[in-house]
């Protein structure tokens, strides 16, 4: 047999045993034994000495050819031996992967504060300052400086937690207007401000009343300020809320701060406007007051009525949570029950 | 106030449906609550005739009726009402008839005795206990005469009326009248309106001779009276009846109805007084003097004030101005002679009386928002002359006056450049002069500038933005353009303080605690407990409730009445934080301020529990976790510490501490004490509070970066056993103190006190770390500090290194 032929031979023994092989305890003595120092290919290449010196190198390289295949054949049979063992046991290590997940304690923003910010971040973005102001107020900033001197019909439309005579709960966040526009200084440019807080009426809590909820005060005041600029900031406002499905119309109302005064509806997003018991068939629904400053309102600030002038709006986080959400209970909003608290966790 | 449709289209050509109406209102004038057609539900609802009636054999009070409803046959009805009589007209529900309430009449029998149907009160068929006469207010009604049987009665009642129920503002009182909507309608829909005129027809003596007037005119400022005689007191014409309780008033006589309907068309409040019980002839308008007392015609008796503005005759108050008569002149069955009385009030009065004595009527309704001043002669011309129509009255000749202040329109400048900058539109002068035409303003146009006179009876418009509304509302809101508002660029951006205010609470949400929004007003021992410095409370003048009648002094006990409300619906597990004010107030002073706070309150176990997570019960490390993650979050600069406070009355005594940043008190943290969680009705729950306002103006740390040093550190553990009392921060103030340049951290990693330690003593384990910034650490300079911190805590500390 000539050397090329024991080669062949080997080659063929080898890679037998090498597909033979069960595990890697297997294929590594497989390799000790055929390419070791003490095997079988070392010693046929040793009897190349034997050989006619134009054979050697033809024999040497078919020698080489064959220790790489089964170099070769050993490191592929090694890797499927493992590879067969890892999917073994990854196999073992499965899991009900619908069992649930692990909870984590997460807090939520209480609802009414995440409307709140809704709106401060779409006016933030449009240039308004976001001011807060007392809770508890003068008589002179919530209702004096906003045209309802004592004795004022209108102060009957609201029923207010009074401290002293002077000293009251404040009923509305209007009083912000009246405290800023003291204070601004119109050379600096327009005065464009919100100021959510919290206000107070004189009612007994039921399903829609509240003797303590939320308001956000809006003001726009400067030498150019026009009815359709308000009707577009609310129509702004109207779709960041509720979606741009959403209609704004006003409506014709009376406050003693603004001239003209508006109500403002939106489309009733229960039944888009056809008319429901939601809606009271009308098709929409009332979310907001608004109008045109009073000049008297600008005068007792200090402003001049005949230079500047803007609108100014009042909207209610609570009747907007209640209306988007459904919720029928505004007492619900107050008492914390946490079942009710984390339900609102819609983030983007 | 509830206008009537059908009375509004005998003025007006008008062609559009209730509904339609009532939303053009609404857009256009004023709120309007409801449209109501009072007949809509009902059906098979007719008028029948008594023909006959024999009592019921099996009963004392019901009456077996043969009643011709207009079929081939009489039916037969079984009636209960006490008033019912043969020869009567009445109201006959149907079998398959359908009442108020939606409930539905059937062929029954009522003991043993078969009804074909129902005769009905106006009650059952939806009136109002409030607007039904008085004489049918216990039985049956009775149409009149001429109804035929058979008819539906709905036509007869005023029931196929469409109701619009206006919610007027406070300035539009011109509106509570059938005329200020008419005025208002005609503008709207843009068509000429033409209103009734009075023709009074007047005879017999000058009234001079039977009454003279002695008026305040600083209370009444107009003050009229008219006399009718001869009058003959009887219920009034149907038409007049449908009226009045259609508009929700309820008919009484002739002479009474003639009064609220002229009071409904003019809306001019009007009373009629029995002449004959004045004493004297003179009639005086004054305030009240002390003591004196009025019977109103609601038979309530009403000690006067000295405020109330009264009328008197020359004995005693008789009415009270402009709210109600009194009970002493009014008029009966057996009136002959009437003074007719028209004024205007002074508003005010009017207002406080009302409130004063609780009676809020149609009357001081439209006093307060203002009567049509150009109108009161009118409205009292044409009650006398329906007296005189309805009731065969005489009229008397002439007016007694008593006051005739009649104010001076109001005459306001405009531009029509003022109209379009503040509407935001290109109105022409045409449509401008055109729109304030309309509703009756007269305009006289020079170039851009207008003068504009407004009616008397437009109380409501004295200034240029008071007209820019009448001409947006006609125009139409709708027809505004939308735009946004332009000018100088400003910067929208939140202060320091907003962004920190927000921070707080997301990082407290990430830190697993709900938002809550609790009540400010509070009960007073709530008000007062958890105090983190000395205040008086602050208390409501005239609360609701106890509940809500102080303002509070802390945040804890809105969560804690939180947690309350959860454990009662057994939410056990509940963990809540509030951000808001807390108000302090200083004695001597009414007004307090107002102090931003942030507090937490966790009950049960923080981390839900799970198949694979056990419930582990919140205690006060774990609220520490929070807080001292919270403050990291808000960079505070200066060292946050821990002090054991055992002083608080609500907290528990041995598991409370104040936080101290820099040595400065900021709030505090632990377990409230056992005896006010009983109180709550909560379980064991801890709590804190921090002075977010000094957290806002605390300085903070500008860059909390540190380079991450390249060469390794080394750690070294050490266990010790030290007496119990020895603290954690005692070991690592020290380890710190003597640790060596390359300390880097201490970290506590196993705290023991039981049966493996002798009694008396705990051991506490430790971490440390030590790395040089600069250069690789060599174990040497490690052994070598480690040897030293350990002495210095065997000689100082006692501790047992083991």
């Amino acid at each position: 047999m000539s050397l090329k032929e024991r080669l062949t031979e080997l080659q063929q023994k080898g890679l037998a045993e090498i597909q033979k092989s069960q595990d890697l305890k297997d294929v590594n003595q497989i390799r000790v034994n055929l390419l070791g120092k003490k095997g079988p290919i070392t010693e046929v290449l040793r009897g190349m000495r034997d050989l006619e010196a134009e054979e050697r190198p033809k024999v040497g390289a078919f020698a080489n050819e064959v220790r790489d295949n089964l170099t070769a054949a050993l490191a592929k049979r090694r890797e499927d031996l493992e590879a067969a063992v890892l999917n073994a046991r990854l196999a073992k290590e499965t899991i009900d992967v619908t069992l649930p997940g692990t909870p984590v304690a997460k807090g939520e923003p209480h609802v009414i504060q995440q409307i709140i910010d809704q709106i401060e971040d779409l006016f933030l973005g449009m240039g308004y300052q976001v001011l807060s102001g007392p809770e508890v107020e003068e008589d002179k900033y919530n209702f004096e400086m906003m045209n309802l001197p004592k004795n004022h019909p209108a102060r009957d439309m609201q029923d207010t937690f009074y401290i002293t005579k002077e000293i009251l709960m404040r009923t509305q966040t209007s009083p912000m207007q009246a405290r800023t526009l003291e204070k601004h200084d119109f050379s600096q440019g327009p005065l464009k401000m919100i100021s959510p807080g919290v206000v107070y009426r004189r009612d007994t809590d039921d399903p829609t009343h509240s003797h303590q909820f939320h308001q956000v005060e809006g003001l726009v005041i400067d030498k150019h300020v026009t009815m359709a600029d308000l009707k577009g900031t609310l129509q702004v406002l109207a779709h960041e809320l509720f979606g741009d499905k959403f209609d704004v119309r006003l409506r014709p109302s009376y406050f003693p701060f603004t001239e003209p005064s508006v109500e403002a509806d939106i489309t009733c997003f229960n039944c888009g406007g056809k008319g429901c018991k939601v809606c009271k068939n009308t098709g929409w629904i009332e979310v907001l007051g608004a109008g045109m400053v009073h000049p008297n309102v600008l005068k007792m600030a200090g402003v001049d009525p005949d230079v500047y002038g803007g609108f100014a709006f009042g909207v209610g986080p609570d009747r907007f949570a209640m209306l988007k959400y459904g919720v029928d209970d505004i007492r619900n909003f107050y008492l914390n029950d946490v079942r009710f608290l984390t339900q609102f966790t819609k983030k983007g | 106030m509830n206008i009537s449709y059908n009375w509004i289209k005998e003025y007006l050509d008008l062609d559009v449906s209730a509904t339609d109406l009532a939303e053009k209102i609404e857009r256009t004038s004023v709120e309007v609550d409801s449209v109501v057609r009072p007949a809509d539900g009902l059906k098979k609802i007719v008028v029948g005739h008594v023909n006959s009636l024999v009592a019921h054999p099996d009963s004392d009070h019901l009456h077996i009726c043969e009643v011709d409803v207009g079929d081939d046959q009489p039916s037969q009805i079984v009636c209960g009402a006490p008033n019912v009589a043969a020869g009567q007209n009445v109201i006959v529900a149907l079998p398959g008839s359908r009442i108020a309430n939606n409930v539905k009449i059937k062929r029954s029998k009522m003991r043993g005795v078969e009804s074909d149907g129902m005769i009905c009160s106006l009650q059952e068929i939806g009136f109002s206990e409030d607007v039904v006469p008085k004489e049918y207010a216990d039985g049956i009604y009775v149409l009149p005469a001429d109804a035929q049987p058979g008819e539906p009665v709905f036509g007869l009642l005023g029931m196929d009326d469409s109701l619009i129920d206006l919610d007027v503002t406070p300035n539009r009182g011109d509106m509570l009248s059938l005329n200020g909507t008419l005025r208002d309608l005609a503008a709207i829909y843009d068509q000429p309106v033409k209103l009734d005129q009075p023709a009074v027809k007047e005879t017999g003596e000058a009234i001079a001779d039977q009454l003279t007037l002695h008026v305040d005119a600083a209370l009444a400022p107009q003050y009229r009276m008219r006399l009718v005689r001869d009058l003959k007191i009887a219920p009034s014409p149907m038409w007049l009846q449908i009226r009045l309780w259609n508009a929700g008033i309820r008919p009484i006589n002739n002479v009474v109805d003639v009064t609220n309907y002229i009071m409904l068309k003019y809306g001019q409040p009007l009373h009629a007084f029995d002449y004959d019980k004045f004493t004297g002839q003179d009639v005086y308008v004054r305030t009240a003097n002390a003591g004196e007392q009025l019977t109103t015609l609601d038979e309530n008796d009403h000690d006067l004030d000295p405020k109330d503005i009264v009328i008197a005759d020359g004995q005693a108050p008789i009415a009270l101005a402009g709210v109600m008569g009194g009970l002493s002149t009014a008029i009966t069955g057996q009136t002959h002679t009437v003074a007719i009385e028209a004024a205007v009030f002074e508003h005010d009065h009017i207002r406080k009386a009302a409130q004063r004595h609780h009676l809020h009527t149609d009357a001081s309704q439209r006093f307060e928002r203002g009567v049509n001043q150009a109108g009161v002669q009118d409205a009292l011309d044409a009650a006398a002359q329906l007296m005189d129509e309805l009731a065969s009255g005489a009229v008397q000749t002439g007016t007694a006056v008593g006051s005739n202040q009649q104010p001076d329109p109001a005459v306001i400048p405009l531009t029509l450049t003022h109209v379009n900058a503040v509407l935001g539109m290109d109105l022409k002068q045409a449509q401008v002069t055109h729109i304030l035409e309309s509703l009756g303003f007269t305009v006289a146009v020079d170039g851009d500038q207008m003068t504009v006179t407004v009616p008397i009876r437009r109380n409501d418009i004295h200034i240029p933005a008071d007209l820019l509304e009448e001409i947006a509302r006609i125009y139409g809101y709708d027809n505004i353009p939308v735009t946004l508002p332009t000018g100088r660029m400003t910067q929208g951006r939140l202060t320091p303080a907003q962004r920190l205010m927000r921070a707080t609470r997301h990082s407290l949400e990430a830190l697993g605690l709900n938002q809550a929004i609790s009540y400010a007003l509070t009960t007073e021992d709530k008000a007062k407990m958890f105090m983190m410095r000395e205040s008086v409370p602050t208390k409501l003048a005239w609360p609701m409730s106890v509940d809500h009648a102080v303002l509070r002094m802390n945040l804890i006990t809105g969560l804690l009445d939180d947690l309350a409300y959860n454990a009662a619906r057994k939410v056990k597990d509940v963990a809540l934080y509030e951000q808001g004010r807390v108000f302090y107030r200083e004695d001597g002073t009414d007004r307090p301020s107002e102090e931003e706070h942030i507090a937490g309150a966790i009950t049960g176990t923080l981390m839900p529990q799970a198949w694979n997570q056990p419930a582990q019960a919140v205690d006060f490390y774990q609220v520490k976790g929070i807080v001292a993650a919270y403050l990291q979050d808000m960079a505070v600069n200066g060292e946050v510490t821990y002090v054991p406070n055992q002083e608080m009355p609500e907290m528990h005594p041995g598991r409370t501490a104040d936080i101290l940043v820099h040595g400065h008190r900021i709030g505090y943290l632990g377990e409230i004490h056992p005896t006010i969680a009983k109180q709550f009705k909560i379980g064991t729950t801890y709590v804190f509070e921090l002075n977010l306002q000094a957290i806002i103006e605390m300085p903070k740390q500008e860059n909390q970066y540190d380079v991450i040093s390249r060469y390794p550190a080394i750690t070294r553990d050490i266990a010790m056993l030290v007496d119990d009392e020895v603290t954690n921060e005692q070991v690592v103030n020290l380890i710190e103190k003597r640790g060596g340049a390359y300390l880097q951290s201490v970290k506590l990693f196993d705290v023991y006190a039981g049966v493996k330690v002798p009694k008396g003593k705990k051991s506490l384990a430790y971490t440390l770390t030590y790395q040089d910034k600069h250069a690789t650490l060599v174990d040497d300079a490690v052994n070598q500090a480690f040897a030293k911190v350990t002495k210095r805590l065997e000689d100082e500390l006692g501790a047992e290194i083991r």
